[in-house]
């Protein structure tokens, strides 16, 4: 008796051994694994290599362009005349005779620019003094087909860079380039530049207080406009953010994700009956459009995309249509998966009044299903505003394409900046409408 | 007497009839109404992109087929040639996979973290519940390709950008996923957990992991293949893998065709096997089928 009783415990004892083994093995496979795997992709993608290619310039200028601006002040050597303009772009160029208070113009030749941190620079024809308070004063000179550069005693620091060519100086408060043609004072400023007016709007430099006082005023800015409407155009017509523009592509890519998630559904609807099996009795059909299905989901979006984008060319329908395409089958096989599990006591009950087929499918099965498929399709409508941004940058639609325009040009971080702030913005609004109609279509009974 | 029970009880019937026909016709009505205003938005959508876009629906689907039937034209012609096409772009592929795959694993583990930190009563730090929630939020709203043009800037193109930007999205999408199922763990094993003196770590690690791991797994899994699709896109706008190869071959435009075709049944391949894979081991994890 306890020789067999000891003979069970040591099985026992063995099993659970073992089994503690393996568990001990696999808490340290796991981790091992993962580690492994890590350090493959730590050399398959290069990131020793990484920090040589990284341009951490770039990041700064990123960083301090979302945030500020710079206004260019630039002299033109060769033909005189100085012209001032927000980020040197044409449509932020100050009109003749309005300069910023940082900016004294005392000819059409000299500027005297006050900067930050101390520093100013002053334009004078060909030359131009740019004062560092530790430093001193930095004179460049263009004579002819020379640039000369005379720098206090010392060597020269390393964040003035000079050849015969081109002088840069970057100093703490702005920055200074000379060139043959050109002497270029930036400077910069927190903020973003010209957000609601441009310089030629007369509403420019108005405080909230002003522009609300304006507002009420009788007395019209422009005659033949009341206030309130001069104010919201110029606002809503600003060429630097161009607001317009940006709203609607808004407005295009939420259109694409609502189009394209809702003809969704409605195609895949009565596919989805036809694959479930308890409304299909024939295998064959319901095989085949079950590899439908996964065939469209296969195929990707990506690839939908550029089909699409040949025969349609750029555009929210593009757009839409790929969404269309994609969805209907991740649609099609999650209906279809739902279908199958509805409760046949309705349909039954249904039937057994008289009603015919289709009577049988409204009012036995779609009071079922609709809250599950309603809820799957909203939270498409809010993942397909996401793939909608994605889809744009593509095809070229809706805010995808701005946001892309404006990385590429590698300049204006401050728009990205702003078109990410937005683009954030409306896929939280869109969860939130789509959390809230769920909320509301599925608890309220589901009857739509 | 009889008549007179039986005429009120036929009366009440009469109010409830009325009553429920006047109701069924109140809500049919309402179902008509938000009908028509569905239909309504949907076709002024349609005209409104129709009218926004480069070509018109009409003259587009009729010239559906014609792309794609270039391409199958051309692949049949060099037929013998997709084999080797094929695992030319195989090495594009695999840095797609891995992308998506290094992407979904360091997303799920920083969720599993910050999923911990969010649910309620395992939280270490129950006042930075919400901000935590927040910031996977903001995570889940970014669409990956914002940060990857951003990264790409700073650090130059290749398959670093597209991990991290899709990570990021992954951390997001996959920590409220995590957060709600951290609800549904039973707090009876912290709870024994707490009172032998077990920190906070062994508790989350031996306490709520082991009994809510193969949800985390199987939602991992469907995330990796999504994360396979995104990669694919972000190689296309910009940086590494089979998009950028499809993007290039895509540009040389007719006479590269065998190549775009290569390189779309590769994906298609790919995505319907991880596609299966991944339906197959989360029918397993969760217990079903």
């Amino acid at each position: 008796m306890t020789i067999t009783d000891s003979g069970v415990t040591t099985d026992l004892r063995r099993d659970i051994d073992t089994l503690f083994r393996g568990k001990r093995i696999a808490a340290f496979a796991v981790p091992a694994v993962l580690l492994a795997y890590f350090t493959y992709v730590f050399f398959a993608f290069d990131l020793p290599g990484l920090a040589e290619r990284a341009r951490m310039d770039n990041a700064a200028v990123l960083v301090a362009d979302s945030y500020s601006y710079k206004t260019h002040i630039t002299h033109d050597n060769r033909n005189g005349g100085t012209s001032i303009a927000v980020e040197g772009e044409r449509k932020g160029t100050y009109p003749e005779g309005m300069t910023p208070d940082f900016v004294t113009m005392t000819g059409p030749d000299t500027a005297r620019i006050a900067l930050t941190d101390g520093e100013s620079a002053v334009i004078d024809g060909a030359s131009l003094v740019y004062s560092v308070p530790d430093y001193g004063d930095i004179l460049v000179r263009v004579e002819g087909r020379e640039i000369i550069l005379e720098t206090p005693p010392g060597p020269l620091p390393d964040w003035i860079s000079a050849s015969s060519a081109r002088i840069d100086i970057t100093g703490e408060g702005g920055r200074a380039i000379v060139t043959r043609a050109r002497a270029e004072v930036y400077r910069y400023s927190f903020g973003w530049e010209l957000f609601w007016f441009t310089l030629d709007s007369p509403f420019h430099g108005k405080s909230p207080v002003e522009l609300a006082s304006l507002a009420l005023s009788r007395d019209r800015v422009e005659p033949d406009r009341s206030n309130l409407s001069a104010i919201a155009s110029d606002v809503w017509n600003n060429e630097m953010w161009r607001h317009k523009d940006v709203l609607w592509a808004i407005f295009e890519t939420i259109l694409m994700a609502f189009l394209g998630t809702m003809g969704a559904a409605i195609v895949a609807l009565p596919m989805a009956f036809v694959a479930a099996r308890n409304f299909n009795r024939l295998s064959a059909v319901r095989f085949a459009i079950r590899r439908v299905f996964d065939f469209v989901r296969g195929v990707d979006g990506l690839i939908w995309t550029i089909i699409l984008s040949r025969a349609f060319g750029p555009g929210p329908m593009t757009g839409a249509l790929a969404i269309l395409i994609t969805d209907s089958g991740s649609f099609g096989k999650m209906f279809s998966e739902a279908l199958e599990n509805v409760d046949d006591k309705q349909i039954e009950g249904v039937q057994s009044t008289g009603a015919k087929p289709l009577q049988r499918y409204r009012f036995g099965v779609i009071p079922q299903v609709t809250p599950v498929l309603l809820s799957q399709v909203l939270y498409y409508l809010e993942s397909n505003t996401r793939s909608a941004t994605v889809i744009g940058a593509i095809t070229g639609g809706g805010i995808g394409l701005l946001l892309t325009q404006a990385i590429i040009t590698q300049k204006d971080w401050e728009e990205v900046s702003y078109y990410i702030f937005l683009i954030v913005l409306m896929v939280m609004f869109m969860d939130w409408v789509s959390g809230v109609l769920r909320r509301r279509l599925i608890t309220g009974g589901g009857d739509a | 007497m009889a008549d007179l029970s039986l005429g009120s009880a036929h009366g009440d019937t009469d109010t409830i009839r009325d009553a429920y026909l006047a109701m069924a016709r109140t809500k049919r009505m309402y179902g008509g109404i938000l009908l028509i205003v569905f239909v309504a938005l949907m076709t002024s959508g349609f005209m409104l992109a129709d009218s926004r876009n480069a070509g018109g629906f009409w003259d587009g689907i009729l010239n559906i087929f014609q792309f794609p039937g270039e391409v199958v034209a051309e692949a049949r012609e060099k037929a013998a040639l997709l084999p080797g096409l094929m695992i030319e772009f195989l090495p594009s592929l695999i840095e797609t996979l891995n992308i998506a795959a290094a992407a979904t694993l360091l997303g799920a583990i920083l969720a599993v973290i910050l999923s911990l930190l969010a649910t309620r009563g395992l939280a270490k730090f129950p006042a930075l519940i919400s901000p935590v929630r927040r910031a996977m939020d903001v995570m889940r709203a970014v669409p990956e390709i914002v940060i990857a043009l951003v990264l790409i800037f700073i650090l130059g193109g290749g398959p670093v950008p597209a991990m991290i930007a899709i990570a990021i999205h992954t951390v997001g999408a996959l920590g409220k996923l995590f957060s709600e199922v951290n609800e549904n763990a039973s707090l009876k094993p912290v709870e024994g957990l707490a009172s032998v003196g077990a920190t906070w770590t062994q508790r989350m690690w031996l306490g709520v992991i082991p009994q809510v791991a193969p949800n985390y797994l199987s939602y991992a899994l469907l995330r990796f293949e999504i994360n396979i699709r995104a990669s694919a896109i972000l190689g296309f706008v910009g940086s590494g893998g089979i998009g950028y190869d499809l993007k290039n071959a895509f540009s040389w435009g007719q006479g590269r065709y065998d190549e775009v075709a290569a390189i779309f049944l590769l994906l298609f391949l790919t995505i319907v096997f991880f596609d299966q894979l991944s339906d197959h081991y989360r029918n397993k994890l969760v217990g079903r089928g």
